[in-house]
């Protein structure tokens, strides 16, 4: 009950994006689309639960004042083995998220939950952890690329819908309508989980 | 001419906070007040000038055949460099310390440093271009950084309906900013 | 634990040993499918924009260098007959930067198609560059830039612009004329021979 707690914390209750306010960079500069917000997600899922697992194999052999460097050197080497296999097996999504992708590194997201969570727990339950949090985080990123795609672009995941005419509201795929969409997002989700603590 | 370029692009055009969404965490994190801002800006501008020529010398006389290590070696060594400017001011400069000492540790984290050492070397640009590109760059961040400051000094004054508080009016704020930007974008 | 110099120095190095083994090791299993996926990218580029080919173009490489950037040409050719030229062409104007092309011409000259290969125009806007976006580069096939002129009509020319992407359209333009440029050279050297 507690490990399925675990992994289900981070869609409502410790939300990523709309709760911790974290890894906002890669949150609004991939969201062009749902698939790019997707991509992005699981990528960070990925490094998230791998670097989660490895810290936590290792925590009782690093001592204390290196501990930060050891935890980026280790999430470094995880986000360029995603990298490269993004640029292997993925190369159409691996130009379009370009530079943010070696940037998984300094999201604050995967250090956060290293410090917080890996170096004090077993290596199940930073697992497990790591995959809640990375799936929250994913489908934040889903929801808002879908929600800029649907009203910038008149489509889903890359499928234009039925009857919809012309390109629909371009800012919402430019830089601004980022900021905006979110904010309104935030704030529908604000509203909801306002009413369910009531 | 050229240099001109990129220092206007660099600054209005792209700039890396509205545009490039690079170091939004302390975009959204340090903006509350105009003079911490500053402090924040000033900061950024230090490391990540310095940032880039060290990685720009290391991508083209150490990282030769070994490219694959470029986020390894790049976020380690900002990590150092962050860690040495920070004892050095302490003994050199106590006042500057006192100053920009408490940002220097969220330096590391923030994105825009690593992302314009990547951008720079993606970009082939020499040495000049790199620092001049860096720079203006970081201009660019501590502008956005100071206007969006004084943007929300004037919104904690404001009655703003509940579900909107904090963050989310925030965000609309630096949409609004990201398209008053959007403006410049003939200018190169 | 406890920290000491010692056992600081130590662990780091550890940790960074082995974080780059495990970094090389999946580089070498990657290398392949990268290079092999980076040349299909080009090989597929160039089949779509030369007519008919039973020769492999990718081994006819030619580079030439104005001085700033590359321009990369291959030759189609069927038997001992070249069919078309791919020619790998690009421009700094664009509205993000560089713009980079693939664009096919027939052996007569005329332009058969062109591919966007990487930009970094607006979406929505300027990125109706891209051939599955809009029709704007279609009015280029099958004609000869001899007499239709690679420039958008606000400036005389005869390309039809995309709408509120002037800029993009113009960079488009230049691309497209570079290449013709060098393909113009290269025929004319292939008709001396």
């Amino acid at each position: 009950m507690n490990r399925l707690r675990l992994l289900t914390k981070g869609i409502i209750k410790e939300n990523p994006t709309f709760v911790l306010l974290l890894g906002m960079c890669p949150t609004l500069g991939t969201t062009t689309s749902a698939m790019n917000g997707l991509g992005m997600g699981v990528a960070t899922l990925f490094v998230l639960t791998l670097s989660n697992m490895a810290i936590s194999l290792i925590k009782n052999l690093i001592p204390d004042k290196i501990r930060i460097p050891s935890f980026i050197v280790v999430i470094a080497a995880f986000v360029t083995i995603v990298q490269l296999c993004m640029e292997a097996y993925t190369p159409g999504l691996y130009n379009t998220l370009g530079v943010f992708i070696p940037l998984i590194v300094v999201n604050c997201i995967i250090l956060g939950r290293a410090e917080a969570f890996a170096s004090k727990n077993n290596v199940l339950d930073s697992a497990l952890d790591g995959l809640g949090i990375g799936l929250g985080f994913t489908l934040s990123l889903t929801v808002l690329g879908a929600v800029r795609e649907l009203l910038g672009n008149g489509s889903i995941f890359g499928m234009k819908l039925p009857f919809v005419e012309g390109d629909g509201i371009l800012l919402f795929v430019l830089a601004p309508g980022a900021f905006i969409a979110l904010a309104y997002l935030m704030v529908i989700f604000n509203k909801i989980t306002a009413k369910t603590k009531q | 001419m050229e240099y001109l370029i990129i220092v206007i692009s660099a600054i209005f055009v792209n700039n890396v906070v509205l545009s490039q969404f690079l170091g939004i965490c302390p975009f959204l994190g340090v903006s509350s007040k105009v003079n911490t801002s500053l402090g924040m800006g000033a900061a950024v501008t230090f490391v990540m000038t310095i940032a880039s020529i060290v990685t720009y010398l290391l991508q083209h006389f150490v990282l030769g055949s070994i490219e694959y290590m470029q986020t390894i070696v790049f976020i380690l060594v900002i990590a150092a460099l962050v860690q040495m400017v920070e004892i050095i001011l302490k003994k050199v400069s106590p006042s500057l310390y006192q100053a920009l000492g408490i940002f220097l540790p969220l330096i590391t984290t923030n994105c825009a440093v690593l992302g314009i050492a990547i951008l720079a070397v993606q970009k082939e640009y020499n040495l000049g271009q790199t620092v001049v590109f860096s720079a203006a760059t970081a201009i660019g961040f501590s502008l956005a950084l100071v206007l969006f400051a004084g943007l929300r000094e004037r919104l904690e004054l404001e009655n703003i309906p509940g579900a909107m508080k904090g963050m989310p009016i925030a965000l609309l704020t630096a949409g609004i900013l990201a398209m008053a930007f959007m403006g410049f974008s003939g200018l190169v | 634990m406890k920290s000491s110099l010692k056992n600081m120095v130590i662990v780091l190095l550890a940790v960074t040993f082995v974080a780059s083994l495990s970094v090389t090791a999946v580089y070498e299993v990657t290398k392949e499918p990268i290079a092999l996926s980076k040349e299909k990218k080009i090989r597929d580029a160039i089949a779509a924009v030369v007519p008919e080919f039973d020769n492999n173009p990718s081994e006819t490489k030619i580079v030439q260098n104005d001085g700033k950037e590359e321009i990369v040409i291959y030759t189609a050719k069927k038997g001992d007959e070249v069919t078309g030229y791919a020619i790998e062409t690009y421009t700094k104007k664009g509205f993000g930067g560089e713009i980079s092309l693939m664009v096919g011409f027939r052996s007569d000259g005329t332009i058969y198609r062109v591919e966007t290969l990487s930009h970094n125009e607006t979406p929505g806007l300027g990125n109706k560059i891209e051939r599955s976006k809009s029709d704007f580069s279609v009015q280029f096939e099958g004609k000869n830039p001899e007499d239709f002129k690679l420039s958008v009509k606000k400036d005389g020319g005869d390309v039809d612009a995309i709408t509120a992407s002037t800029i993009s359209s113009r960079a488009f333009c230049d691309a497209v004329e570079r290449a013709y440029e060098v393909y113009k050279t290269i025929s004319k050297n292939n008709n001396h021979e």
